[in-house]
C-alpha cells in the first residue's frame, strides 16, 4: 500500500520524532510512504483564530498538494478534525465550484493515523515493544471530532511490555486551544492545572496522545515543574520495538 | 466577592475579567462542585434513555422549524392568546420592553411585584429600572432571593447563585432577615426563605414572569420550576405580566412532550422538574384576571437574518452547555460580563450586543466541544463561534489599531509564511537561530518576550530541533539512491 504523509507545520518544526517515528511504523508494516516537501500548513490555526480568508488560502495549496496521492496519513488529530469540520464550510464560503471538487476528492482519502492502523490497514498489533507505564490523553478534536472510540486503546493494549494505567476525567480539555492557549494564558493555566492533576495522579512515566499541540501544552507544563512524566506522541510508542526502542530513550 | 456588574457594555475583555476569579478559590470550588453534582446526574439520566439522540435530533428539529416559520407561529400565538383573554406586546428592543412593562405596572397602581426567576428581564436590566421609578420587586426563587438580598449577580442560568455555598447563604440571609441563629442546614435556609416569601406573595398582587415555552396553537405559556414559587406566582396575583424572547416559541402542545423530556435531564439531572406551570389568556375566577405577555426581539431578528449564527437562536436555556465546560467551570459566570455566561452566553451576548461589545467572548473558548456534544438541541455552538471570531476578526481589519496588535500582526506574518514552502523553510532557520540565545542547555527555553510569553510565564517550551522533518526526508532520501 502507498500513502502519503502530511506532517503538519508544528510537528515539522518542533516535533520531527513524531515524523520519523510514523515513518519508521508504516514502513515497517510494508506502507510505501511519500511526503510532499512543500507542505506547510493547514490553515487551522488562522480558521481557529478568525482569520478565514487566510486559512482558506492555506487549506486550497493543500488540498491541491495532494491532488495525485490516494490515501494521506496525518500522525495528529486536530489537522485531520480541521479538514473535515471546517474545510467545508470555509471552501462553500470563499471557494468556488472546481476548488470544492477538489476538496470532495481529498476529503476521503484522509486518515488519521490511528485510523490508518485500524481501519485502513486493519492491524492491532504493530509489533511495538514499551516497557513503560503509560497513560493516554484524548485530545478533544480526536474524541469529540473524529469520534477516535475505542482505536488508541485497542493499538496500546496490543504493546508488548507496556504498563497501561487509564486516565480519570479523560474527556476534560488539557486547556490548549491553539492561540486560545495564548489569548487567554491564564484560564489556560486554570485547566491544565486541573488536567495535569489527574494525568500526574496516575503515576506514569508517559503521557501519550495523538495529538502532539495538547502535548506541546502538557509536556511544557511537565518540564516547567520537573515532572517526573514525559509526553510522547503514540507513533512513537507504537514505532518502538526491543531492538530499536523509541528515540526519547536513546 | 462584590458583584460583577453584568452589563456587557461596561464589562472588561474576557482575559482581565478571570483575573479577580482565578484568585478566588471559594468561588471556584463552588462553581467546580456543583457543576460537577449536575453533570453526574445528567449523565445518569441521559443514559437511561436508549432513545436520547433521536429525542436531541427531535428537538432540534422542531427548534429549527419554529425558526424557519417564526414569524406565523408568532402571529398564530398572538391570535390564540388574545382571543383567550391576554394581552400580547411587542418590544424591539429593552427599552421598549421596560417602558412597556413599567405602563402597565403604573397602570395597576403597582408599588411592588412579586417575580418568577426569568433570565429575560436580566438581559433587559428590567430590576434596576423598576427600582428607579419606585417599583420595588421581590425575587421569589430560593437562588434569585439570594442574590438580591445579598446584592450579588446571577452567575448561572439555570442556577444562579451556584458561586454561593451555603454558609454564604446562612451568612446573607441572617444578615438582611435579621435572623441570628440560623443554622446553614438547607432545610433551615428554605424554612427562612419560605417564611419571607409567604407574606409577599399574600400581600403583592402583581407578578411578572418569563417562559421556558409559547404555545402557538393554544396561546399557551409554559412555565418550569423547581419550588413551586412559580406555581405562587400564577395563582395567587390578580394581574401577570410575562417577558419572553420572541423565539421560544413552539408550534403544538404535543411538541412539549420532547421539549419537557429532554429540559429536565439536561438543566439539573430530573426527569421531570418538578412544577410545570401552563396557563392559556384568563381565566374567570382562576388565577391573575389580567394577563400581558411582551414579546422581545432585542436583536433576536437580526440573529435570525443570519443563515449560519441563527441557530443560537434554537436554545432552550438548559445550561448543560455551561456545566460541561472546562473554561466555565474555572470562572463561574461573571467574567462573561452577560447574564447569559458560558459556551451559549458566549455567541449569544455578542449577537445581541451586534458584536459591538463584548467581541472577547467568543475567543472565550478552546473549542473542545463539550457544549456541542451535550447540547438537546444541537447548536454547533463552536462552529457559531469561529463564525463570530471571524466577524470580530474583519471588523478589526478596519481598524487603524491593528497595526499595533501582535497578536493579529503575528497571525498575517505567519500566513506568509506558510504561504509558500520556501519562506516557511527560511522562517524555521530564522527561529532555529533566534531561540538559541533563549534556549537553555536542556534544550528548552523557560522565557520568551513579547506575546511568547504567553506562553512561557507557565510553561516551557521546548527549543527547535536542529533538523525539521522534511529535512530529515530530503537527507535519508540523498543517503539511499
Amino acid at each position: 500500500m502507498r500513502a502519503s504523509l502530511f506532517i503538519a507545520c508544528y510537528n515539522d518544526s518542533l516535533f520531527p520524532e513524531t515524523g520519523r517515528a510514523v515513518t519508521r511504523l508504516l514502513e515497517r508494516l510494508g506502507v510505501e510512504l511519500d511526503f510532499h516537501p512543500g507542505q506547510t500548513c493547514c490553515g487551522q490555526m488562522h480558521a481557529n483564530s478568525g482569520f478565514r480568508a487566510e486559512a482558506f488560502s492555506q487549506a486550497k495549496r493543500l488540498v491541491r498538494l495532494y491532488e495525485k496521492d490516494e490515501i494521506v496519513v496525518i500522525p495528529g488529530s486536530s489537522c485531520v478534525a480541521m479538514m473535515r469540520e471546517q474545510y467545508p464550510g470555509i471552501f462553500q464560503e470563499l471557494g468556488n465550484e472546481s476548488q470544492r471538487q477538489e476538496l470532495a476528492a481529498f476529503l476521503p482519502k484522509v486518515y488519521e493515523l490511528s485510523e490508518f492502523l485500524i481501519d485502513k490497514l486493519q492491524v492491532e498489533d504493530v509489533g511495538a515493544y514499551f516497557p513503560h507505564r503509560v497513560t493516554y490523553h484524548a485530545s478533544c478534536h480526536g474524541l469529540r471530532g473524529l469520534h477516535l472510540g475505542d482505536r488508541p486503546f485497542r493499538l496500546l493494549s496490543k504493546v508488548r511490555g507496556i504498563d497501561f494505567v487509564p486516565l480519570e476525567n479523560m474527556d476534560r480539555c488539557c486547556g490548549f486551544g491553539g492561540t486560545f492557549s495564548v489569548k487567554n494564558p491564564e484560564i489556560s493555566q486554570a485547566m491544565l492545572t486541573v488536567k495535569l492533576h489527574d494525568i500526574l495522579s496516575t503515576k506514569a512515566e508517559f503521557c501519550t496522545a495523538l495529538d502532539n499541540s495538547c502535548l506541546m501544552h502538557l509536556g511544557g507544563a511537565m518540564h516547567r515543574q520537573y515532572a517526573a512524566m514525559r509526553t510522547i506522541h503514540m507513533a512513537e510508542i507504537l514505532a518502538s520495538t526491543e531492538d530499536c526502542p523509541t528515540e526519547v530513550l536513546t | 466577592m462584590s458583584a460583577a456588574i453584568l452589563d456587557p457594555k461596561l464589562a472588561p475583555p474576557f482575559r482581565d475579567a478571570v483575573l479577580p476569579v482565578l484568585r478566588n478559590p471559594m468561588l471556584r470550588k463552588n462553581v467546580a462542585h456543583a457543576t460537577q453534582v449536575i453533570q453526574n446526574k445528567r449523565a445518569k439520566l441521559v443514559a437511561e434513555k436508549t432513545d436520547w439522540q433521536e429525542l436531541r435530533a427531535s428537538a432540534s428539529a422542531i427548534r429549527t422549524h419554529v425558526l424557519e416559520n417564526l414569524g406565523a407561529y408568532l402571529e398564530q400565538f398572538e391570535e390564540r392568546c388574545t382571543a383567550a383573554g391576554g394581552v400580547v406586546h411587542w418590544a424591539s428592543d429593552a427599552n421598549e420592553a421596560r417602558a412597556i412593562i413599567l405602563d402597565l405596572l403604573r397602570q395597576e397602581n403597582a408599588t411592588e411585584a412579586i417575580k418568577i426567576k426569568t433570565m429575560t428581564s436580566a438581559e433587559i436590566q428590567l430590576n434596576p429600572y423598576l427600582e428607579t421609578a419606585g417599583i420595588t420587586v421581590h425575587e421569589t426563587d430560593l437562588a434569585e432571593i439570594i442574590l438580591q438580598l445579598g446584592k450579588e449577580e446571577p452567575s448561572h442560568i439555570v442556577v444562579p447563585a451556584l458561586h454561593i455555598n451555603r454558609s454564604q447563604v446562612r451568612e446573607i440571609f441572617s444578615r438582611t432577615m435579621h435572623l441570628e441563629n440560623l443554622s446553614d442546614d438547607p432545610k433551615a435556609l428554605t424554612a427562612a426563605a419560605r417564611h419571607y416569601l409567604r407574606e409577599k406573595f399574600l400581600r403583592v398582587p402583581t407578578a411578572i414572569s418569563g417562559a421556558n415555552f409559547l404555545i402557538a396553537e393554544t396561546g399557551a405559556v409554559a412555565v418550569v420550576e423547581s419550588e413551586g414559587n412559580g406555581r405562587m406566582c400564577l395563582t395567587l396575583p390578580e394581574t401577570m405580566i410575562t417577558v419572553v424572547g420572541v423565539e421560544k416559541v413552539l408550534p403544538r402542545f404535543q411538541d412539549l412532550e420532547v421539549m419537557l423530556q429532554i429540559l429536565a435531564r439536561s438543566a439539573t439531572g430530573e426527569r421531570m422538574n418538578p412544577y410545570t406551570s401552563l396557563w392559556t389568556g384568563v381565566t374567570p375566577g382562576d388565577g391573575p384576571q389580567r394577563f400581558h405577555v411582551v414579546l422581545l426581539d432585542n436583536e433576536r431578528t437580526s440573529i435570525l437574518a443570519r443563515p449560519k449564527e441563527r441557530q443560537t437562536l434554537k436554545c432552550i436555556r438548559c445550561a448543560a452547555c455551561m456545566n460541561h465546560c472546562p473554561v466555565y467551570r474555572q470562572t463561574g459566570g461573571h467574567a462573561y460580563g452577560s447574564c447569559y455566561p458560558g459556551p451559549i452566553g458566549a455567541i449569544l451576548t455578542p449577537q445581541l450586543m451586534r458584536m459591538e461589545y463584548a467581541q472577547t467572548l467568543p475567543f472565550a473558548s478552546s473549542l473542545c466541544g463539550a457544549c456541542f456534544e451535550v447540547c438537546p438541541v444541537k447548536i454547533d455552538i463552536p462552529a457559531v463561534l469561529l463564525d463570530l471570531r471571524a466577524d470580530a476578526v474583519n471588523i478589526e481589519r478596519k481598524e487603524a489599531k491593528r497595526a499595533f496588535d501582535l497578536m493579529y500582526l503575528g497571525l498575517r506574518v505567519a500566513n506568509t509564511i506558510f504561504s509558500r514552502p520556501w519562506i516557511f523553510h527560511t522562517a524555521q532557520w530564522f527561529g532555529r537561530v533566534g531561540l538559541r540565545a533563549f534556549t537553555g542547555k536542556d534544550g528548552w527555553i523557560k522565557w520568551l518576550p513579547s506575546i511568547g510569553g504567553r506562553w512561557t510565564h507557565n510553561r516551557d517550551l521546548r527549543g527547535l530541533p536542529s533538523q525539521s522533518f522534511h529535512e530529515w526526508w530530503a537527507a535519508r532520501a540523498k543517503e539511499t539512491k
